[in-house]
């Protein structure tokens, strides 16, 4: 009972410890110390989760059963790696530039963003996956069985342990998986956990191999001696299989979900994929090195009968190292845990972007555009995918039994997922690949394998009638699972691998040279292909459709509040904006599109955008650039395009900014002129008067009044004129002390209207207000920010065109700022001046209503002391101000 | 286009050639094996291990070196896009 008692001690605190580094290298990454956690170390290691429980235990007993064929297994993506010049790269920077997040969604992507593709793969994931979990847990089981047994304890259910570890497994994945909704970012906390099972598992590989070798075997001579006397001692691999299992375990490396999830969506720059390209080879080599001595020492120390699938736990313990018993159970732990807890994200993500989502979206169409956080749904989701997909690997195990049938399921389940290389490697290399072929290529395969491999596995009679394997279904000989076409004689692996992924590759390459991509097929076709050539992206959403608002909506609810306002008002200032809402461009649609899809999945992302936007477009320059088979010159000369028109937009800023200066410089030069007219007239009239008052004599009293009258307004009006000029040269220069009281926008509101209408002398302007809104309290100089509004709602009274005035004045709450907009229904500022009536000396006419232009200058400084910003809202049917307030007003203090 | 390039670049394109060769070489390395089968002279497990693990051994170190030499070059050199 103790060893048992011990082991279980030590596995908890083992899983504590991974708890422990997730949790650590996450909050690391929070904080921006993700340096390490991106090492390319780091990444090579997380790409261990190639090796299985099923290669931990299951490498050794194939070598007792086969020799050295279990080898091919390492030696296929050995060789994968090695060649990353020739596709791994690409392959990466697909990923990296599309923003994919899983295997199905490369090829939903790829092929015209189709769902129906991305379900197809979703499926073959699950179900060649299921099995590969199971699996898993079966090793534990059996491992903690053979420490029950050395104690002569009876586990009274077997089934207690898997269900645990599954439970457990699920807890840690839900944890540590769904942190972030957007995939690309890196799951830190789970790949460092990973890397460090990586290093456990090789370590006790190693621990147990040299036992074996230097301290069973006498060394590297005694142990190749007692190879070669041993019932491996011949080479006698059969010549099919050592290719097959090859080639086979390269394709398998690539397509696995799991493993396209390390490889490919967690990466995140070059300097990984440069270092894994030789250093997971020599990984793969370490793991493999021992292998034989172990499965060759075992045969001969253990009785016969042994389960030589547990040597590399049972050797050490028949010889009484407990401790590195412990140590090689740890091993084979791991191996079991991560390679769960990576499948189990990849997949959920698969499941939970390609069927749950696309449902979801079905059912609640109509409220689309609905506010609402649906960040919630999709990580729920996600969460309970995890949790089904672990329930079906145990599912699968307590069905199955957990006997020696579940031992040959690794390399079905590598022949039903390596059914979607022909699509994956077409896609990216070959721009003919279409849906069409694509679906063929797939469906044959898949059909193919269930049927030959697959179903087949679960024995004779189970599945598939026992008569099926005698002489074929219904008597048809060529349709014998084991020898289709009548062509007998075939190992059944290799068989099925052959027809399979023959027939697969024949479907897709018939299928897309005889159909006719859609447009949008052909622009992902050429991006996916041309990936290295063309970084640009395509366009494809039309202009003019798609409201602004509802996209902004949307993004909430899926990138959450702030990201998305970010990422809006990044792109409004981009396009030279101010504020939230940039203009629907087609381009701006493709980076909402792309950030959409790192959260949702590329055929999510994009029927989400089309029940807004209505429909996608492709522009005739977006055809032109596939339809021609010479695309990638004219993607070369479209890049030239792209760099001539980024020139000429820099030198249309920079034109655009020129004339602001000569427009300023000439309005400088007028206002001298002006100013020197304003002070001149009114001291004309001052002399002249005065001069009649002390020279004309006989004067009455009434003309006497007068006279003196006129001078006192012009000298009043001067006054007016070098206060403003004072005013506005105190507030630039930042001399201003800021009288800070509380108080509410309406009280300030209600003071502006008053003094402007008392001012007002033209048609009486009629100003609508929403009293509501306005009770917003304000910690603010509201003195000064009365001066503002009086300003605005004067030049309204003085400029407003229009026949029966009008002055709307709106408010709004943003998160951060408060918002007062002023739109009268008058004829607006002319386009050409809307940069430049907030400077100095700026009048939108001359002396249309007098004044100086310096009015909405000092409104500018004023509300930039107060900590805002006041800004011409054009396209509002008169003119509109905008005075943006931040609601946190203390800072202005 | 010039129709000779630089001796730079020409040397990190031959590495990429090197790089790109080495896959295939390493499969021809590891289909000897399938020479091994025929029924007149067994070849016995522990030559066959030692010539596997050798190559792959072999193989490793060249893409190590090969990779570092790559990288050596793109910080020196001009940056050429294969």
């Amino acid at each position: 009972m103790t060893t048992i008692n011990a082991l279980a001690a030590i596995s908890v605190a083992y899983v504590l410890l991974l708890f422990a580094v997730a949790f650590f290298a996450e909050r690391a990454a929070q904080r921006g110390n993700a340096g390490i956690l991106r090492a390319p170390i780091i990444y090579t290691l997380s790409l261990s989760i190639y090796c299985t429980a099923w290669t931990f235990y299951g490498a050794v007993g194939s070598a007792a059963r086969n020799g050295l064929e279990y080898m091919t297994i390492y030696l296929g993506p050995s060789l994968v790696l090695i060649g990353w010049w020739w596709g791994l790269r690409k392959l990466v920077r697909i990923g990296r530039s599309q923003r994919i997040t899983s295997i199905a969604d490369l090829i939903s992507s790829r092929y015209g963003k189709s769902n129906l593709l991305g379900v197809g793969v979703t499926l073959l994931a699950v179900v060649g996956t299921t099995p590969y979990i199971a699996l898993q847990l079966q090793s534990v089981t059996l491992s903690v069985e053979v420490f029950a047994q050395a104690d002569a304890v009876n586990l009274h259910n077997k089934q207690f342990t898997a269900f645990w570890v599954a439970v457990g497994l699920s807890a840690f994945t839900v944890i540590f998986g769904t942190r972030n909704l957007d995939t690309n970012e890196r799951h830190h906390g789970v790949v460092m956990a990973i890397a460090l099972e990586a290093i456990v598992k090789l370590a006790a590989l190693l621990a147990v191999g040299t036992f074996v070798v230097w301290g069973m075997s006498g060394g590297i001579s005694g142990t190749l001696e007692r190879i070669d006397q041993s019932s491996l001692g011949l080479w006698e691999v059969q010549g099919g299989r050592w290719v097959g299992l090859m080639m086979l375990s390269s394709a398998a490396f690539l397509c696995l979900p799991r493993m396209f999830q390390v490889l490919v969506v967690e990466n995140d720059n070059d300097p990984q994929l440069r270092m894994a390209a030789w250093a997971f080879p020599l990984y793969l080599m370490l793991m493999s090195l021992f292998i034989v001595p172990i499965a060759v020492v075992g045969l001969d120390v253990l009785p016969a009968g042994s389960n030589p699938d547990l040597f590399v736990l049972t050797v050490p313990l028949s010889q009484g190292q407990n401790g590195l018993a412990v140590l090689s159970f740890l091993g084979g732990f791991s191996s079991a845990t991560s390679m769960v807890i990576v499948a189990a994200i990849a997949l959920s993500t698969m499941v939970s972007n390609h069927i749950v989502m696309p449902i979801w979206l079905r059912f609640s169409a109509t409220t689309a555009s609905v506010s609402g956080d649906v960040r919630q749904v999709v990580l729920l989701s996600r969460r309970l995918s995890i949790a089904g997909v672990l329930l079906l690997g145990y599912l699968y195990y307590a069905m199955s039994g957990g006997g020696e049938a579940l031992a040959t399921i690794g390399l079905v389940s590598f022949t039903g997922v390596a059914q979607v290389l022909p699509a994956l490697l077409g896609g990216i290399f070959w721009r003919g690949a279409t849906r069409t072929g694509a679906l063929a290529g797939l469906t044959a395969g898949f059909g193919i394998w269930l049927y030959t491999l697959y179903l087949p596995s679960f024995g004779p009679g189970v599945v598939l009638p026992e008569s099926f394997f005698v002489d074929g279904p219904l008597g048809v000989s060529w349709l014998h699972p084991h020898a289709l076409f009548g062509i007998e004689g075939l190992d059944p692996l290799l068989h099925a691998v052959l027809w399979s992924l023959s027939l697969n590759t024949v479907a897709f390459f018939a299928a897309s040279l005889m159909s006719f991509p859609s447009p949008l097929e052909r622009l992902q076709g050429a991006q996916f292909v041309n990936v290295q050539q063309a970084p640009g992206s395509a366009r494809g959403w039309s202009q003019g459709a798609a409201q602004a608002e509802d996209l902004m909506v949307m993004s909430q609810r899926i990138l959450g509040a702030t990201e998305a306002q970010a990422l809006f008002q990044r792109a409004a200032q981009d396009q030279g904006l101010a504020g939230y809402l940039p203009e629907p461009t087609p381009a701006f649609l493709q980076v909402l599109e792309r950030e959409l899809s790192g959260s949702v999945g590329a055929a999510t992302a994009h029927a989400m955008l089309g029940q807004i936007v209505g429909g996608m477009a492709v522009s005739v320059e977006d055809l032109m650039a596939v339809a021609d088979e010479t695309a990638q010159m004219m993607e070369y000369s479209a890049r030239l395009e792209e760099q001539s028109a980024e020139l000429s937009r820099t030198a249309a800023q920079l034109r655009a900014a020129n004339d602001k200066l000569t427009r300023l410089s000439v309005q400088k030069d007028a206002f001298l002129s002006q100013i020197s007219h304003e002070l001149r007239t009114p001291m004309t009239s001052i002399r002249a008067f005065s001069e009649i008052l002390r020279d004309t004599d006989g004067l009455t009293g009434e003309e006497r009044n007068k006279y003196s009258s006129i001078i006192h307004d012009e000298a009043i009006r001067l006054t007016r004129l070098l206060d403003d000029l004072l005013d506005l040269s105190v507030l630039e220069n930042g001399q201003v002390s800021l009288n800070i009281v509380q108080g509410t926008l309406r009280e300030v509101l209600d003071r502006a209207q008053a003094a402007a209408s008392a001012n007002e002398n033209g048609p009486a302007l009629d100003i609508q207000r929403d009293l509501t809104r306005e009770s917003v309290v304000l910690f603010t100089d509201t003195e000064r920010l009365s001066q503002v509004f009086i300003n605005l709602i004067s030049n309204a009274g003085k400029y407003c065109d229009a026949a029966q005035p009008r002055l709307e004045i709106r408010v709004q709450k943003t998160d951060k700022d408060l918002l007062v907009d002023f739109i009268d229904n008058g004829s607006g500022v002319a386009p050409d001046a809307q940069d430049v009536i907030f400077e100095k000396f700026s009048r939108v006419s001359d002396q249309k209503a007098g004044g100086a232009g310096l009015g909405l200058a000092i409104c500018r400084q004023i509300t930039a002391r107060l900590g805002g910003e006041i800004s011409y809202l054009p396209g509002q049917g008169g003119a509109a101000f905008r005075v943006q307030l931040p609601l946190s007003m203390t800072r202005a203090a | 286009m010039p129709l000779f390039v630089e001796r730079q670049t020409y040397r990190r394109r031959r590495l990429v050639d090197a790089a790109r060769a080495l896959p295939v070489l390493g499969l021809m390395l590891w289909w000897v094996p399938l020479l091994w089968s025929l029924p007149e002279e067994p070849m016995p497990a522990s030559t066959a291990l030692i010539y596997i693990f050798l190559v792959w051994a072999g193989l490793v170190a060249a893409a190590g070196l090969l990779i570092y030499a790559l990288q050596a070059k793109r910080n020196r050199g001009p940056e050429d896009a294969p």
